[in-house]
């Protein structure tokens, strides 16, 4: 009971600050001080959601889907290389600069040549969110591996363990809590990478439903799609930390 | 003479071409309790992650009865002053990781430990997770890993020295008590004298560099006669002894 109050008390600054920015919002749009077709009022814009809502799931159908492959695929391939890094010296010095330049790379100078390479469906963007959300994922298992007291490896070892025994009693729980801070980055840029790289061709999708609104100057479509992606990726921070607290129940 | 259930010959190990331990000959009889002390940089650690069979000694070997365990870790197991109990599994499964690392099933490695709670003082920590244990508790705990991991031979490396005072002489005397229960032989590191002077059957006492065996010495009065050791002439005539040993 005293949790939740907290928990409460806790919140309210935020409440209040992101109602000041929608109120500061309506005042602007009834102040005509910005014209309407720009700024439509908060509530042309719930009134689009509303009269759009069919449209808008049938794109982000395609965006969440886009977001997600492309995050389990992150994943699969954050813990693969960041496996082998940990286990080979070698590779660990051989790809680490490899992984911090990939990173300086602009998603969005890479996201038309991807277009050009894999066609207007769902491959680009999927690899477009790969290349996005890889990164964090890697680099929290990484830490997580190295974060084990090697005095910890010292006593498994001792007990007879081998390499395999190691890293599934020690070195993955570890790199668990890791992992997570990781993935709930990478999950908030995966929809933002998906929508980025729809932007830049295809037939469906919250980037391309954009590109479309945007044409028409219907700006209180826009504003709609804005909020959908930030209500998606919010959703999809709240799974991670809903799965953390499921599988980290040690703390 | 019995022969003894753990012994070392001519043990001496370098890194770096700098000579870390030499010709270091120990042995520990069944049921003793064996200090090895010495000053931080003796080798004492050295010496013991070759006993765990962690370390390859340059020259000599570890033998457990008559096997020869030198370079062969899961034999004799080791406890430091942290306890490294791992934080995500729960206390029974931390105790019980030894058996599960020799290839026993979780389910029956928890039913071995279990009846070994209440010897521990541990009932009813099973199912909890090590962040939830005192630092006593928790020592304890690590202890009752070390015990299921060792046949019948525990290292302990300071394991007591991070406790405050009163923790301290209330595990000297349950491990002494326990000991003898579990019929357990130990080989305790340590730096602190009185420590060495409270628990052991005998001392040995490292010094130098490289580290070497100076001396051995065998306390008369035996383990379990010693309340009060501490005040007593015959505790201060050892300690003065072994001031002058370290002193050299």
């Amino acid at each position: 009971m005293k949790e939740k109050s907290a928990n409460i008390t806790d919140r309210l600054p935020a409440a209040v600050s992101l109602l000041l920015i929608i109120l500061l919002w309506w005042a602007l749009s009834a102040s005509n001080a910005i014209p309407n077709y720009m700024l439509p009022s908060p509530a042309a814009v719930v009134r689009a959601f509303i009269d759009d809502f069919s449209n808008l799931m049938y794109h982000a159908r395609t965006s969440v889907l886009e977001a997600l492959y492309g995050l389990l695929i992150g994943i699969g391939l954050a813990f693969f290389i960041a496996t082998l890094m940990d286990r080979f010296l070698l590779i660990e010095r051989a790809l680490n600069p490899i992984l911090i330049i990939s990173q300086t790379i602009p998603t969005i100078a890479i996201a038309p040549l991807l277009v050009l390479w894999m066609g207007f469906g769902m491959a680009p963007k999927i690899t477009l969110v790969v290349i996005t959300t890889f990164f964090p994922i890697s680099v929290g298992l990484l830490e997580g591996y190295k974060s084990v007291d090697p005095d910890c490896i010292n006593l498994l070892r001792s007990m007879g363990a081998g390499r395999v025994q190691l890293f599934h009693h020690v070195k993955l729980p570890a790199a668990l809590p890791h992992f997570f801070s990781g993935l709930r980055i990478s999950a908030s840029y995966a929809v933002v990478g998906a929508v980025i790289s729809e932007w830049l061709g295809g037939f469906e999708g919250l980037g391309v439903y954009m590109t479309r609104v945007k044409k028409a100057y219907a700006f209180d479509r826009m504003f709609a799609v804005i909020i959908l992606i930030v209500i998606i990726s919010l959703l999809l921070m709240a799974l991670v930390d809903l799965i953390r607290k499921l599988v980290i129940r040690w703390r | 003479m019995e022969k003894p259930l753990l012994h070392t010959e001519h043990i001496s190990k370098s890194y770096d071409g700098r000579t870390i331990i030499e010709d270091i000959n120990i042995h520990l009889n069944k049921g003793e309790l064996v200090s090895l002390l010495g000053l931080s940089g003796s080798g004492k650690t050295t010496l013991f992650q070759v006993i765990s069979g962690l370390v390859r000694p340059d020259s000599g070997a570890v033998f457990l009865s008559d096997e020869n365990v030198t370079e062969k870790p899961g034999k004799i197991s080791y406890m430091l002053q942290k306890d490294l109990l791992l934080p995500h599994k729960k206390v029974i499964d931390n105790a019980a990781l030894p058996l599960v690392i020799r290839g026993m099933s979780k389910k029956e490695a928890r039913h071995k430990a279990d009846p070994y709670f209440s010897e521990f003082g541990l009932n009813g920590t099973q199912y909890q997770y090590p962040a939830q244990l005192s630092g006593g508790m928790r020592q304890r705990a690590a202890l009752l890993r070390t015990y299921l991991g060792s046949e019948g031979v525990a290292l302990l490396d300071e394991p007591f020295s991070a406790l405050d005072m009163i923790t301290k002489g209330q595990m000297h005397t349950w491990y002494l008590e326990v000991m003898n229960r579990i019929d357990l032989s130990t080989l305790f590191i340590t730096h602190d004298i009185d420590e060495a002077l409270t628990l052991s059957d005998r001392i040995y006492i490292m010094t130098g560099t490289p580290g070497r065996i100076d001396h051995e010495l065998k306390i008369e009065t035996p383990r379990n006669a010693r309340k009060d050791y501490s005040l007593t002439e015959e505790f201060l005539e050892y300690k003065r002894q072994i001031m002058k040993t370290l002193k050299q």
